[in-house]
């Protein structure tokens, strides 16, 4: 029985490109109040360009209507559970896009003068203050675009401490639990990655790390809790084991929202970490971006940081350049400031108790959702769960379904899927994350949804694997995309025209 | 709390049916020594009202409402009302990362259009569904031409943006992709092809140039590739102001095109968040980094889009993959693909050209009060003018008296250009502000 969802009439709707027609109009400009320069006479001939070849001509009322109907074939976080497993996707409160939107932060220019930016430097100050707080680390640098590019700024800064104490060493070590960003990331910063076995419960394997611990290793980059949802309890040791021989450990905080307010990084050995913004502290994901990648380090590394830093005199904020033993620049000016300001606005709103409960609120909701399906699905790793929880497939696989099949037939019953198939140290993951902001009524729903698949698993095992079946798009061809990629709009007669 | 959707009641069920009287019980199992055995500093939780006041605050302390000058990367232009109400429906705003076909193809169509838009505009056979901005956009190409060519050494033109030069020597020194600046010619504010063909040798992954450049000057790409090409390097062409792409002949000459789109709908935000584009020939598209979207079929046989060419990627490849990158700023780009259709091939043009005739109109008025522009080749829509004497720092003093925000000293970035200033003028310029910007520059 489906209870969350009834389907209902979605409109079709063709490319832009296929609505375009000569001289329609989305636009008026005002009247030129200067007089009228030609083109070919201030910029050469040859410079000028006669048309922009295919390019839309479409009105505004067909603009709204193209992208609102387009918009209604997306699943969102405002429609329910969006339970994908590492990627926090909680509620993003109205109030923090309307506080972007104030006319002197969203039209601040980042050139404009030091004395005339003292709110938007402001920003960047108190909410550093709050990310130190909450991570219990030393300083932190807001300049990174995203996780991937946080990850990147702090395998760099240790290289940089490294090398300044004369030995770069020339290995990052990184749990076979870990997302893909960790050894991408080691790679980009120049490294080389090597993988490190979890144990039988999913955890570091502390033998493995001592083993593999040696002068070349620069870092641990290790994810805590980890991917299965556990938490490292032998932290302050793994801490230890890279502390005594010269290495630093890195922890990526994709799921730093089980630990707000509970326990810091800080505080059990990690040397650097950064911080996901658009997970932990709710930043939208606006289909897959922007986000922001703060990253927070202790006070050995913070000489290293990228500039500008801000200092602030008698009141006075000022930024502050002149660092030799920075990294350098990660980005162009600031950072990502609209989602810095997102981001305080929600800390402002929880304040450090309302901060406490949403990771308490979390942690139960993973919880009680692991104990409402535990009886069904295969729990490869026992130990207590944190804000996720990850399953296998083990069970119903005997029935030929995996859980890219358990994923697709969720879609039917309302649900976006959890994350499939990672982490890739459990076989056919089901990797749950509800986050806080979910009620009771949608909890009991997504579980009574999970356990009604697993009956259909064994009455109806096709009925699963042929999934979805109630969605305006049916399961798509992604095997045919890679092999004919289609990556462009074409017009028909030029599609015509390259067939022939 | 308002955003925690459970009574007291509720919570006590939930942890009661884990057979939990308390909620501490959820975190018994975390070492002692870990845990933060007291509340966090942070003021308790403020209303909605509180947290506008407390923002209006810090607004009013930014220069709010002036005219302002200022270009350089990052550009003033009229938002069409349209955007945001689009771009903020909920289904675009609280969307995820499109992994899930069947429930995302509002998303998955959306970027497929504006990777199509992308390549109309900048003449390449192929465009990622964007990059973190155009400053790490730079990098990425630089690092996807040395892949190509099995090459490592990068030269880059001093007339790309500052900042972005800085960004690629950070990833460059970790990469051992050493990179060495070509001057610009001091007449014309265009590359010094001398030096270019001097730098240039069989080691060159690439050289990447911008246009219009960090001046505001069209550069000569044309020019640049064929010299590039003579030695087997790939030309990289960047962007910083995408209004110029309406009017300008785009770089089909060029390997990889990179830039920055804020300027289609998205305000300055203090620098961020933008939304990087990266272009290239269709030979190359499985060394790009990033997300690419693709067309194809459901069961039904009806279109339907998702992600592709994903084994590039770090999630697939882990780390052998073209990129660390997993974030793109799809948000972004949707606006820059509504802002795009509002505007449309007629629409991008007139805007173009306004915005050209605005920046020549104030260019001449602060010659005739004065100022010299220091570069003869042509310009778009901002230009590098030295004060006659007055200082730049004392012509942007005045015009602030006159609540006017002036164009960006360039001696920050480059000593030699003491005394001058970057000076933008767009489409949201008035005549009568441009005109009491350019008097502070008569002695």
């Amino acid at each position: 029985m489906i209870r969350k969802v009834r389907s209902h009439q979605t409109q079709n709707e063709p490319l832009l490109f296929e609505r375009s027609s000569p001289g329609k109009k989305g636009y008026q400009l005002p009247p030129l109040d200067v007089p009228g320069v030609a083109p070919a006479e201030a910029l050469g001939v040859a410079n000028v360009r006669r048309e922009i070849e295919g390019f839309p001509e479409v009105s505004e009322v067909e603009i709204i209507r193209h992208f609102t109907r387009l918009s209604t074939w997306n699943y969102a976080i405002d429609l329910g559970l969006y339970p994908l497993g590492s990627c926090t996707m909680k509620y993003n409160p109205r109030l923090n896009e309307f506080v972007a939107r104030i006319e002197g932060l969203a039209q601040a220019h980042p050139y404009q003068p030091e004395e005339l930016a003292q709110g938007a430097m402001r920003v960047q100050v108190q909410l550093e203050q709050y990310l130190r707080e909450t991570t219990g680390m030393d300083e932190v640098t807001l300049q990174p675009a995203a996780g991937a590019h946080g990850e990147q700024t702090g395998i760099l800064l240790i290289r940089a401490y490294l090398e300044a104490q004369g030995d770069a060493r020339r290995k990052v070590l990184i749990p076979d639990s870990a997302h893909g960003t960790n050894p991408a990331t080691a790679a980009i910063a120049g490294y080389e990655v090597e993988e490190i076995k979890s144990n039988d419960q999913g955890m570091i394997d502390l033998e493995a790390l001592e083993r593999a611990v040696d002068d070349s290793v620069a870092a641990l980059m290790v994810t805590n809790p980890n991917t299965v949802g556990i938490f490292e309890k032998d932290i302050a040791m793994v801490a230890e084991i890279l502390h005594t021989r010269g290495a630093q450990l890195y922890m990526d905080g994709a799921n730093m929202n089980a630990l707000v307010g509970i326990a810091r990084p800080g505080d059990f050995g990690v040397d650097v970490m950064h911080l996901n913004l658009h997970k932990t502290f709710s930043t939208p994901h606006g289909g897959g971006g922007p986000g922001a990648g703060p990253v927070a380090v202790k006070k050995h590394l913070a000489p290293h940081l990228p500039v500008p830093r801000i200092e602030e005199s008698n009141g006075i904020l000022r930024y502050c350049y002149d660092r030799e033993l920075s990294i350098g620049r990660v980005r162009a000016y600031f950072g990502n400031f609209g989602v810095l300001v997102r981001a305080l606005a929600y800390i402002l709103a929880h304040g450090g108790d309302g901060l406490r409960n949403a990771t308490i609120d979390a942690v139960l909701n993973a919880n009680y959702i692991r104990m409402g399906i535990e009886d069904r699905y295969e729990l490869p790793y026992k130990a207590p769960s944190m804000h996720e929880c990850v399953f296998s497939d083990d069970r119903q696989a005997r029935s030929g379904v995996r859980t890219g099949d358990i994923a697709k037939r969720l879609i039917d019953y309302g649900f976006h899927p959890y994350t499939v198939s990672f982490p890739l140290i459990v076989r056919g993951a089901l990797m749950i994350e509800p986050t806080e902001t979910e009620s009771k009524q949608e909890l009991d729903l997504f579980i009574d949804a999970l356990r009604s698949i697993a009956d259909e698993v064994e009455s109806d095992p096709e009925l699963v694997r042929s999934a979805p079946h109630t969605t305006r798009t049916k399961r798509v061809d992604e095997t045919r995309a890679a092999r004919r990629p289609v990556l462009h709009w074409k017009a028909p007669e030029e599609e015509k025209q390259a067939a022939d | 709390m308002r955003y925690l959707p459970k009574s007291p009641e509720e919570r006590r069920q939930m942890l009661a049916a884990l057979g939990m009287g308390s909620a501490e019980e959820l975190f018994s199992h975390l070492p002692a020594d870990v845990r933060l055995d007291r509340p966090l500093d942070i003021p308790s939780g403020k209303s909605e009202y509180e947290i506008v006041q407390y923002f209006n605050g810090l607004a009013a302390q930014n220069a709010n409402g002036y005219p302002s000058f200022l270009g350089a990367g990052v550009y003033r232009h009229f938002r069409p009302v349209v955007v945001d109400p689009l771009a903020t429906r909920s289904e675009f705003l609280t969307a995820y990362t499109p992994y899930q076909a069947e429930i995302s193809q509002g998303v998955l169509t959306t970027i497929f259009e504006f990777q199509t838009m992308v390549t109309q505009l900048t003449g390449m056979d192929v465009a990622n569904a964007s990059m973190y901005d155009g400053s790490t956009a730079v990098p990425e190409a630089g690092m996807m031409a040395a892949r190509i060519t099995r090459r490592d050494k990068l030269l880059v033109a001093r007339t790309v943006h500052p900042e972005y030069r800085e960004v690629l020597n950070t990833y460059g020194r970790h990469q051992t992709l050493p990179v060495e600046t070509v001057a610009y010619d001091a007449e014309s504010g265009q590359l010094d092809f001398d030096d270019l063909d001097a730098k240039l040798d069989h080691e060159t992954a690439a050289v990447i140039v911008q246009s219009p450049n960090f001046f505001g000057v069209v550069d000569k790409t044309r020019e640049a590739a064929e010299l590039a090409h003579r030695y087997g390097a790939l030309l990289v062409v960047i962007f910083t102001e995408a209004v110029s792409l309406g009017l300008l002949e785009p770089a089909c000459e060029a390997d990889i095109v990179a830039g920055e789109m804020q300027s289609f709908a998205h305000p300055p935000s203090y620098g961020g968040p933008f939304v990087g584009v990266l272009a290239t020939r269709q030979k190359y598209v499985r060394q790009m980094p990033g997300r690419l979207v693709g067309e194809t079929v459901d069961s039904e046989g009806n279109r339907a889009f998702c992600l592709t060419l994903a084994t590039r990627e770090q999630h697939i490849r882990r780390a052998k993959a073209t990129s660390n990158i997993c974030t793109n700023q799809a948000l972004i780009a949707l606006m820059a693909t509504i802002y795009m259709s509002v505007f449309g091939k007629q629409g991008l043009r007139e805007l173009a050209e306004q915005n050209l005739s605005k920046a020549h109109y104030l260019a001449d008025e602060i010659g005739r009060n004065g100022g010299q522009r220091v570069f003869s080749g042509p310009f778009f829509n901002e230009f590098v003018v030295r004060t006659n004497g007055v200082g730049a720092a004392e012509v942007n003093r005045r015009a602030l008296d006159e609540k006017i925000v002036g164009g960006l000293p360039l001696k920050k970035f480059y000593p030699e250009l003491q005394d001058a200033l970057l000076v933008c003028a767009t489409e949201v310029n008035n005549r009568d502000e441009m005109d009491r910007y350019a008097a502070q520059f008569s002695g």
